[in-house]
């Protein structure tokens, strides 16, 4: 199954598998979203969008649509 | 002995106090300005670093990489890539913070690969303890190849070392940290071999960025070497990755951290802040709070201002001796300048409450609450700053959108901000009010008066949210929407910064704004104090004759006359000459003047009636304009000109209307066309205009 960061529960740590380059914007990817890189869900907004994310350490809030670009693999 | 200065360029991600450790080296000796024909602000100051030498500092606007994604960032790239730009480097210095240290040293690759002179900053060291995190920065200087300062504005430390470093930077390593050609070799040796003379870095950045380069015909490059969008991409990330690698690996030397002494109260202020319920209570109160100071509490100084102003007025028209010079100097200037003068207690009190809620981390958590709701009217979280500081003025509001990724919710948000009640338009509103809505109470402790206002507020914002509605419906742009916000860490805001940031923003609405209302109240003097005709010239003898008959006091008899004196003078003609369109909203020509001449700027409304109200400057001008305004009545019908029906008409005008000149001229600036500004133009004016001219035919 392909899960992607969106999937990920309140406080929930992955780690990023891939990152769908038409979608992702270049300063994400400067943040600390790359392949490899761990990606923890800290927030939700109200009615579900955005997210907050703490990626390779970095804080930062991305929308719903950006998420599920994300690919990510959970920790067994 | 003084030597030339030693040019030195702040570079850094945003949120790492780039601009604390500006104001540590500069103090109070700093100036704003701006980059040739853009908007973006261009910080400098001077420092001294020993007897004979000084520094000058330039504060270039936070990026996170040299790939630029904003004209502010734009501006960073082409500094660092242009050689023969006066203000071209001789060190660069990197400013990062100890708890994004990973982060911050991404754009510290890339400015060494660059191979200028590079001193590393690590601000915030006074965090270490609190997030248990030990530097050894030999290690990381000999990695880095660089110097190391470490800093804490906060606590003063480290500044004079940083001096020190800056004095001795020909010292300083050019070479790169990382070899980051290796990401595709046949590339890049190609690249080399057509341009052996450049820098293989800059020429990387040259193909991958929309930047002026002046010393090399950017389409000589760009035709052999070009790649499609996607395989760019994919090399920038190869090139990003690799950078990471290098940065892991170096800090795994020379960096510990022990997350057990961690204390993540960032999380917990989280939890509270961005809750889905009392997040809002909480925004919403400080909003409240906003406005309180705003509108409530900053009256005290103004009003003293106000009485101030007046008595200069009186004082110097009893001391000068009386002829033309001393009509302008009492009747243009002094009114003029009180006219600016009269709102930096506001101004000052918002640009207090948006540094500090941006210094502190809130303005972020902000952005994230309201994005979903936004997004419903094609705006974004981030559009919530314009429409706050659009209370307090129009033109920091849009220059403020600059920082909204995604291109159309820009532009919403630029086109819908002018909408939201400005500052200028409250003295508007209050005289306005003053005179048609009773002074009562409901329920006994609301009053109707305040209530009128606050819905005028609500009117505005509601208009705002509205068209941005429509305009998100109808306006076919297709942009990739991106919405990327860091939330940085909590930080109790430094009094330093914000006071500096206040001083800034008021000097630049008095010098800005304030020198458009002191030319035109002096015009308007000008125009309203002289006339073609034979009439303006005898008015005193016209009256005398027509008041043949009766015998009236001194004072009546000159306000007769100075009100003979404007009917005929220029402005009069201008104000006959626009009285058929303006009529049918309950207008008379005198109104009329006031409409057209504050569109110049909003709070020339009161100040242009008062003038062609023939009211002298008393120290309680706003009653005497007030009372003038209420005996007002019309010529022919006899009936009041400032009834309920006229005001009303007059208050849906000044909440709809495209507010002015300035505002266009920023719009243009920031969406680079004419055709936006226009489109401002007639919609905002076009709809105040009907809907005034509906509910005055409705209500008369």
């Amino acid at each position: 199954m392909d899960l992607n960061s969106s999937s990920l529960k309140l406080g929930e740590t992955a780690t990023i598998t891939a990152v769908n380059l038409d979608e992702i914007p270049l300063k994400l990817l400067e943040m600390g979203c790359l392949p490899g890189n761990k990606i923890t869900l800290l927030q939700v907004a109200p009615f579900g969008d955005p997210l907050y994310f703490n990626v390779n350490d970095s804080h930062v809030a991305i929308r719903l649509e950006t998420a599920k670009e994300i690919s990510i693999q959970k920790e067994l | 002995m003084n030597a030339n200065p030693i040019k030195v360029t702040l570079i850094g991600n945003p949120n790492v106090g780039k601009t604390s450790v500006f104001n540590d080296l500069t103090g109070l000796n700093q100036q704003v300005g701006n980059y040739p024909g853009i908007t973006v602000e261009k910080k400098q100051g001077v420092c001294k670093l020993s007897d004979s030498i000084k520094a000058k500092i330039i504060d270039l606007p936070g990026t996170y990489s040299l790939n630029a994604s904003s004209i502010d960032e734009n501006v960073v790239i082409e500094l660092l890539l242009n050689k023969n730009d006066e203000d071209f480097p001789d060190v660069a210095v990197v400013v990062t913070e100890v708890e994004n240290l990973k982060r911050n040293l991404l754009l510290f690759t890339q400015i060494k690969d660059l191979e200028i002179p590079t001193i590393l900053v690590i601000n915030m060291a006074d965090r270490m303890a609190l997030k248990g995190i030990e530097l050894d920065i030999s290690i990381l200087e000999k990695e880095l190849k660089t110097k190391i300062a470490l800093i804490s504005s906060r606590k003063k430390i480290g500044i004079d070392h940083l001096k020190d470093l800056i004095l001795n930077y020909k010292n300083l390593s050019t070479e790169p940290c990382l070899n980051a050609s290796s990401i595709d070799p046949d590339y890049f040796n190609n690249l080399r071999r057509a341009f052996p003379n450049q820098l293989l870095y800059k020429l990387w950045l040259v193909i991958t960025q929309d930047v002026n380069f002046l010393n090399l015909e950017r389409n000589e490059i760009k035709s052999s070497f070009t790649k499609s969008h996607s395989d760019l991409k994919r090399l920038q990330q190869k090139e990003t990755i690799k950078r990471y690698q290098f940065i892991n690996d170096t800090l795994k030397l020379g960096q510990k951290i022990d997350s057990s002494k961690a204390t993540d109260i960032r999380a917990k202020i989280d939890r509270v802040l961005t809750h889905k319920i009392f997040g809002y209570v909480i925004f919403f109160g400080v909003l409240m709070l906003i406005f309180q100071f705003l509108f409530d509490w900053s009256s005290i100084p103004m009003e003293f201002i106000d009485e101030t102003f007046a008595n200069f007025s009186s004082i110097a028209k009893q001391q000068l001796p009386a002829g033309e010079f001393t009509n302008l100097i009492s009747e243009g200037i002094i009114p003029g300048i009180g006219g600016i003068v009269i709102f930096i207690p506001q101004i000052a009190f918002l640009f207090l409450f948006i540094s500090v809620l941006e210094e502190s981390g809130y303005m972020s958590r902000v952005v994230f609450l309201m994005d979903k709701i936004m997004r419903k009217f094609g705006l974004s979280g981030k559009s919530i700053v314009p429409l706050i500081s659009g209370t307090a003025c129009a033109i920091p509001a849009i220059m403020s959108a600059r920082n909204i990724e995604n291109w159309k919710e820009r532009l919403i948000t630029i086109l819908v901000t002018p909408f939201t009640t400005c500052s200028a338009r409250l003295p508007v509103y209050a005289i306005l009010i003053s005179l048609i809505i009773p002074e009562k109470r409901l329920f006994g402790f609301l009053s109707l008066q305040g209530l009128t206002l606050m819905a005028l507020y609500l009117l505005g914002f509601g208009m705002a949210v509205f068209s941005a509605y429509l305009l998100n419906k109808y306006l076919k742009l297709s942009c990739k929407s991106y919405f990327v916000v860091e939330m940085p860490g909590y930080k109790i805001p430094m009094i330093k910064n914000v006071g500096l940031n206040v001083l800034e923003k008021t000097k630049a609405f008095v010098t800005g704004a304030g020198k458009i209302i002191l030319a035109l109240s002096v015009i308007l003097w000008y125009l309203g104090s002289h006339g073609l005709s034979a009439d303006f010239n005898n008015a005193e003898q016209i009256i005398t004759q027509q008041n043949k008959s009766k015998t009236i006091s001194a004072e009546e008899f000159e306000n007769q006359v100075n009100a003979y004196k404007l009917e005929n003078s220029y402005i009069g003609y201008i104000g006959k000459a626009i009285e058929p369109a303006i009529r049918p909203l309950g207008y008379d020509w005198k109104i009329g003047i006031a409409v057209v001449s504050s569109f110049a700027a909003r709070e020339v409304f009161v100040g242009t009636l008062a003038t062609i109200y023939s009211v002298g400057s008393h120290s309680e001008e706003e009653t005497t304009i007030k009372n003038r305004m209420a005996a007002e009545v019309h010529p022919e019908t006899g009936k009041k000109i400032f009834n309920f029906a006229t005001g009303i008409s007059l208050l849906l005008f000044y909440a709809f209307a495209m507010q002015c000149i300035s505002t266009l001229a920023i719009v243009k600036k920031e969406t680079n066309s004419w055709k936006w500004p226009m489109v401002q133009l007639v919609f905002m004016s076009g709809f105040a205009y009907i809907t005034a001219l509906i509910a005055y035919q409705i209500l008369k």
